[in-house]
């Protein structure tokens, strides 16, 4: 087992690095180059030459990359274009706001979608069935953005109700942090929560299908035991992976939701470092969230092995 | 002359099969309307797209603006109309290129396995580590906002799950018997991958090109919401959406109409990629 977890580790190296060559390449793709958007209309060449030393641009672009990989490994993700701020402490600020996010909208998914799918599996091929399945359906077509846009029309004109404006932390005032994010939780977790249903409802399927499952009726055990004991244990194992992807992709995938609700996450950080042209925090905050998405995943593999012994780790 | 009219023979048994089925009606009924309003939208859309009726700015829906006028005094309806034929191209486009990338990475990663197989899975895993929309928000930018750049993007977004089915089945299919005898009496590569193994693939692949469409229309909807996808004066859905958020109060039809559509539109895509996935692959349907 322990084997298995360092192997899978050292795994990640390569992908890493991939990753931030990745980044690194797509960054040169960008027409013109970076100092015109930093310079904008003032075009003054001792300015360029100033900026183009600063940045080290002046460099073949292997060193480029690895003087700015160096740099990050040693936690340093180099200062903003416009408020010429270090980014890491601002990345991690911002991680906090979408990590709470993050949470409150998975556990959200969750309530809403693994009773509706396992009621939706017992209950298979009736009314109650149907209408689930529509309403996954609904979940995983619905963009979030839509359905955020019909949430605050609605609210507003059945209620006249507005979410907040602007943004609190929770730890100053979590009466009104929470009310601020809750909005945005119930959209995410909506949205999220059809994937689940659909993927709870088969996977208790497959498992109710299963020949331990007839053995343990044999016994002549309640149908209670059945579903709660049996059923819902092994069902729920492939939720774990399924979960564990939607929480990576949302730490970086509330981009559109943030900023709806103007919630100061990572996600606006990205958007707003993109429309500024400010191409140190884009690499930076990208480099960021696809480690974060990659940790996630290589934990879920983790926790998948101790949750089901049958998958083999060699 | 005889494959051409047999695959048509099949499309048709596939639509009559899907037709069977209700909620593969609905799927259907659906996916063609949109296509026909993309087709025909000069004919249907009763004004010009960027024509702007001053006198008429923010006009509720009405006999003769069906679902209102938007701030420039612009016909919604027309809008939403020509909005499906910009979200079909989009969605058709960029999952051709991701389908055409992954049909031949796929099939090369999966035939010829070892170290071809090695480098193009461990690329893929690579753009798989991005959370997807985060990737196309980065391309584009990095390629600037437009049309063909939103296609391109989602394009290579979407590359990697293509890659991966397709490899998966060539590999089960691989080892399948008439795999090896054709093999064994020396036919050509070629000759296998195309006429032996794409046919036994076209299953999945299609089962998951019609859900990639709609991913895809989703994708370019949250590209254009946030200003970095189609751009003005052309009509996208999202761009349209978002654009409705200022007048909300004074014109909710303004969001209502181009909500409806998307989640119509994609709601439709959905449903029939389900109902096909039943019909061309049964050993999936629980």
């Amino acid at each position: 087992m322990r084997s298995y977890i360092i192997r899978r580790i050292l795994m990640l190296i390569p992908v890493l690095i991939g990753i931030s060559l990745c980044i690194f390449l797509i960054m040169q793709l960008i027409p013109g180059d970076v100092i015109s958007g930093l310079l904008g209309i003032e075009e003054n060449p001792e300015l360029r030459a100033q900026y183009v030393k600063k940045f080290g641009l002046d460099q073949p672009l292997y060193k480029q990359y690895l003087d700015w990989i160096t740099n990050v490994v040693k936690g340093d993700f180099g200062t903003s274009f416009r408020t010429e701020k270090e980014i890491l402490p601002e990345m991690m600020s911002r991680f906090k706001i979408t990590f709470q996010l993050t949470i409150m909208a998975a556990v959200i998914s969750w309530l809403i979608a693994i009773p509706l799918g396992i009621i939706s599996a017992l209950k298979r091929n009736t009314w109650i069935d149907g209408v689930v399945r529509f309403v996954a359906l609904l979940g995983v077509s619905v963009p979030n953005f839509a359905f955020a846009t019909l949430l605050i029309l609605f609210l507003s004109i059945a209620f006249d109700y507005y979410p907040p404006v602007g943004y609190v932390g929770f730890f100053e005032n979590s009466k009104v942090n929470m009310e601020i994010m809750i909005l945005p939780a119930i959209v995410l977790g909506t949205i999220m929560s059809g994937s689940v249903m659909r993927m709870t409802r088969s996977s208790v399927l497959e498992v109710l299908r299963q020949d331990f499952i007839k053995t343990v009726r044999a016994k002549g055990a309640s149908e209670k035991v059945v579903i709660f004991v049996h059923a819902l244990r092994n069902g729920l194992i492939p939720i774990i992976t399924l979960i564990g992807m939607q929480i990576g992709g949302l730490l970086g995938g509330t981009v559109v939701t943030e900023q709806i609700f103007s919630i100061p996450g990572l996600g606006q950080m990205v958007l707003t470092a993109i429309n500024q042209r400010d191409y140190p925090v884009v690499q930076g905050c990208i480099l960021f969230i696809a480690f974060i998405y990659v940790m996630v995943n290589l934990i879920v593999d983790i926790l998948y092995t101790y949750v089901d012994p049958r998958i083999s780790y060699k | 002359m005889k494959t051409i009219s047999g695959i048509i023979k099949g499309i048709l048994n596939i639509i009559k099969e899907l037709f069977k089925d209700p909620i593969g009606r609905i799927g259907l009924i659906g996916v063609g309307i949109i296509i026909l309003l993309s087709l025909f939208a000069p004919a249907i859309a009763p004004y010009d797209i960027t024509e702007m009726f001053t006198k008429n700015k923010m006009v509720a829906p009405n006999g003769e603006f069906l679902f209102g006028t938007d701030n420039f005094g612009r016909d919604v309806f027309s809008r939403i109309i020509y909005g499906a034929r910009v979200s079909l191209k989009v969605g058709i486009i960029s999952v051709g290129i991701s389908a055409t990338c992954g049909y031949i990475l796929g099939m090369a990663a999966g035939y010829f396995e070892g170290i071809v197989d090695s480098i193009i899975m461990r690329f893929m895993d690579i753009l798989f580590a991005f959370p997807s929309i985060l990737l196309a928000l980065f391309i584009v930018s990095a390629l600037g906002p437009s049309l063909n750049n939103t296609m391109i993007a989602i394009g290579i977004v979407n590359t990697p799950v293509f890659t991966r089915t397709v490899r998966a089945s060539v590999i089960s299919v691989k080892s399948m018997e008439y795999i090896v005898s054709a093999k064994s009496i020396g036919l050509k590569t070629i000759n296998i991958i195309l006429k032996h193994i794409t046919p036994n693939i076209l299953a999945p692949f299609t089962v998951q090109a019609t859900l990639a469409l709609s991913g895809a229309i989703l994708t370019e909807a949250s590209l254009s919401f946030l200003g970095l996808g189609i751009q003005p004066p052309d009509p996208s859905w999202g761009s349209m959406l978002s654009e409705s958020r200022k007048y909300m109060e004074k014109a909710p039809w303004l969001a209502i109409a181009p909500a409806i559509f998307i989640i119509c539109t994609i709601l439709s895509f959905n449903i029939l990629g389900d109902s096909l996935r039943d019909v061309l692959d049964p050993k999936l349907k629980l």
